[in-house]
């Protein structure tokens, strides 16, 4: 009896150890959060100042801007929006409300998450291969926007598929009893109602955009650009590959320009990520 | 009578178009592999006609920039290798600990602070990761073992392993949460505890999910490119020496498209094996883990 108890009570201890292990580890996450935001704040807020955003960058850590990668980002990113919103969307319509359940269409549904698997560089090289150099579009912001596209693009079509699953089929079924046709049906129906889902995904898809940068490294993105691109085929560089550039200088004050400029990218990127979040607990909607 | 059916045909023909640029947009995703396939073969190709696929695959020397080049990519291979264990022992602990966390023992409210931070986490750019391997793990690093090297294989590891520990975490979660009710019931109808279960129904039954995260987890680490490039140093070395400065297979490829390469040398082409060896080792490692889980679904559906 004595010996029951005491088998029971260690395993009630063994079981409390394991749970404080586990919580432990998730707030390891939490830790890692907190040190990384408070070292960029500590070191970055004193370069923030309205030169920062309006400056190019310059032999000196207190000159230094970030004009022309943001200016390149936004032209990158509106590019390969403009690109990728479009096809992925089609894409996934396609995938959902036309194709037949057979091998074809199993293909391409494997090949789409298999893309999302392949590493960003490898995409690098394909921009390099094709954009850059068969199609001759040169390191411009074109064949840049043209790689990020192709990257993001089954992040895309994945998101607005699990968005367009969501519809039910009886809303489909009142489309078609009201005369509708499949494409009217689609086009008013099935991505209204889905829409809040695909703009989750889109702008998901979009800081991935944002944040990335080893495609970048071969498709394009100077280290140093003296002025504002003008049109898509001009040379740009992006907050990546500026943040890079500047991370590679061994002095001590471009650390902290450095975390400026992460810092700005960051509350960019945590911005859209909150819209993304907004978008989706706002509209989420369930059907019964 | 006419009208109505003049207003059918236009529908039928709009129709058909509609059809066919939908079903273009999703054959273009084939045609993206196609592209990715073909230019890293065509390239491989010209660089297999001037340096053996067996030097390539067994030699223990990359220098291209050497005067007297050495094409051996087991340098590089170990590179990788380093930096992706020390990041899978971070990853595969932590996140499995927290998906087992969040899954079983975390009340609601909990969950709803620590998902959304995991998910900031996951979407973190890994230039950021890279400054943070490099400033501060490294002095960390170096302050903790001394004789450390500014690039080290295991700062880059470190942040990698923190980058792709919410992949292993979301991914185990959801292999966790497709345990049915009945069967931990059952356990703790038994009297077992919560790690009882976890242990004896729940990680078994969740296993070849589990499993898959960390396939892909890793194929990720292996991919990943910033990181390794800022933290871990550009110095080709045959070792498992996580101290050291080492240079990864992305890392390799960053480098020589930004150096002057000359189009068309037979440095130049190594970009491309190496970007086509990355290519095959990835590739083949998320085609395993999508069977897995494929696997998984059909044992459950008979």
């Amino acid at each position: 009896m004595r010996n029951n108890f005491d088998y029971n009570k260690r395993r009630q201890l063994v079981n409390k150890i394991a749970h404080i292990l586990f919580a432990g580890a998730s707030f390891v996450s939490i830790l890692v959060l907190l040190i990384l935001l408070s070292d960029l704040v500590l070191r970055g807020t004193k370069y923030i100042n309205l030169e920062f955003f309006t400056n190019f960058p310059s032999r000196f850590a207190s000159k230094s801007g970030i004009l022309p990668a943001m200016v390149g980002s936004l032209w990158l990113v509106v590019l390969t929006a403009a690109i990728s919103i479009p096809v992925s969307v089609a894409a996934a319509v396609y995938l959902e409300e036309y194709a037949m359940d057979n091998r074809f269409t199993r293909f391409i549904k494997i090949n789409i998450s298999n893309l999302a698997g392949v590493p960003s560089i490898v995409y690098g090289i394909l921009g390099l291969s094709f954009f850059v150099r068969t199609l001759g579009l040169g390191r411009s912001i074109l064949s840049g926007a043209l790689t990020m596209s192709l990257l993001i693009m089954p992040i895309m079509i994945v998101a607005s598929q699990e968005a367009i699953r969501m519809i039910p089929n009886s809303l489909r079924e009142g489309s078609y009893a009201l005369g509708a046709s499949k494409w009217k049906t689609v086009k008013g129906i099935v991505v209204p109602g889905a829409l809040p889902g695909i703009m989750t995904g889109i702008i998901l898809a979009i800081s991935r955009a944002l944040g990335e940068s080893a495609p970048l490294l071969l498709v394009g993105a100077f280290s140093f650009v003296s002025t504002l691109p003008k049109s898509p085929m001009d040379s740009f560089i992006v907050m990546p590959i500026q943040i890079y550039t500047w991370m590679s200088k061994p002095s001590a004050d471009f650390k902290d320009v450095t975390a400026a400029a992460i810092l700005v990218l960051m509350v960019l990127l945590l911005t859209l990520n909150m819209t993304a979040i907004v978008i989706r607990n706002k509209f989420h909607q369930t059907y019964e | 009578m006419i009208l109505i059916n003049k207003d059918k045909m236009k529908e039928t023909k709009s129709e058909l178009v509609v059809h066919s640029l939908l079903l273009a947009a999703a054959v273009l995703s084939v045609f993206i592999t196609l592209g990715i396939i073909l230019s890293l073969l065509l390239n491989t190709f010209s660089f297999f006609q001037e340096v053996s696929i067996f030097e390539f695959l067994t030699g223990k020397e990359w220098t291209p920039l050497f005067a007297n080049p050495q094409y051996g990519v087991l340098p590089l291979i170990t590179g990788t290798l380093t930096v992706t264990l020390v990041a899978a022992f971070i990853a595969i602990p932590l996140g499995l600990a927290s998906a087992i966390f969040l899954s079983e023992y975390s009340p609601p409210s909990l969950r709803k602070i620590l998902k959304p931070v995991l998910e900031i986490l996951a979407g973190v750019p890994s230039i950021v990761y890279g400054y943070f391997a490099l400033n501060l793990i490294t002095p960390l690093l170096q302050k903790l073992i001394p004789g450390t090297e500014i690039y080290n294989a295991a700062s880059a590891g470190i942040a990698m392993g923190i980058m792709i520990m919410p992949l292993v975490s979301s991914l185990s979660e959801d292999a966790l949460s497709s345990v049915p009710l009945g069967m931990k019931h059952g356990g703790y109808a038994l009297g077992a505890t919560k790690l009882e279960v976890v242990k004896s129904i729940s990680l078994p039954y969740a296993f070849s999910g589990i499993v898959s995260s960390f396939v892909l987890a890793i194929s990720r680490a292996i991919g990943e490119t910033m990181i390794v490039t800022v933290a871990a140093g550009a110095r080709p070395t045959l070792t498992l020496n996580p101290l050291g400065s080492v240079q990864t297979l992305t890392a390799f490829i960053a480098q020589a498209s930004q150096g002057d390469n000359a189009h068309g040398t037979t440095s130049y082409y190594a970009l491309y094996a190496v970007g086509m060896l990355l290519f095959l080792i990835t590739f083949s490692m998320n085609f395993y883990a999508h069977r897995i889980i494929q696997r998984k679904k059909e044992e459950l559906v008979a």
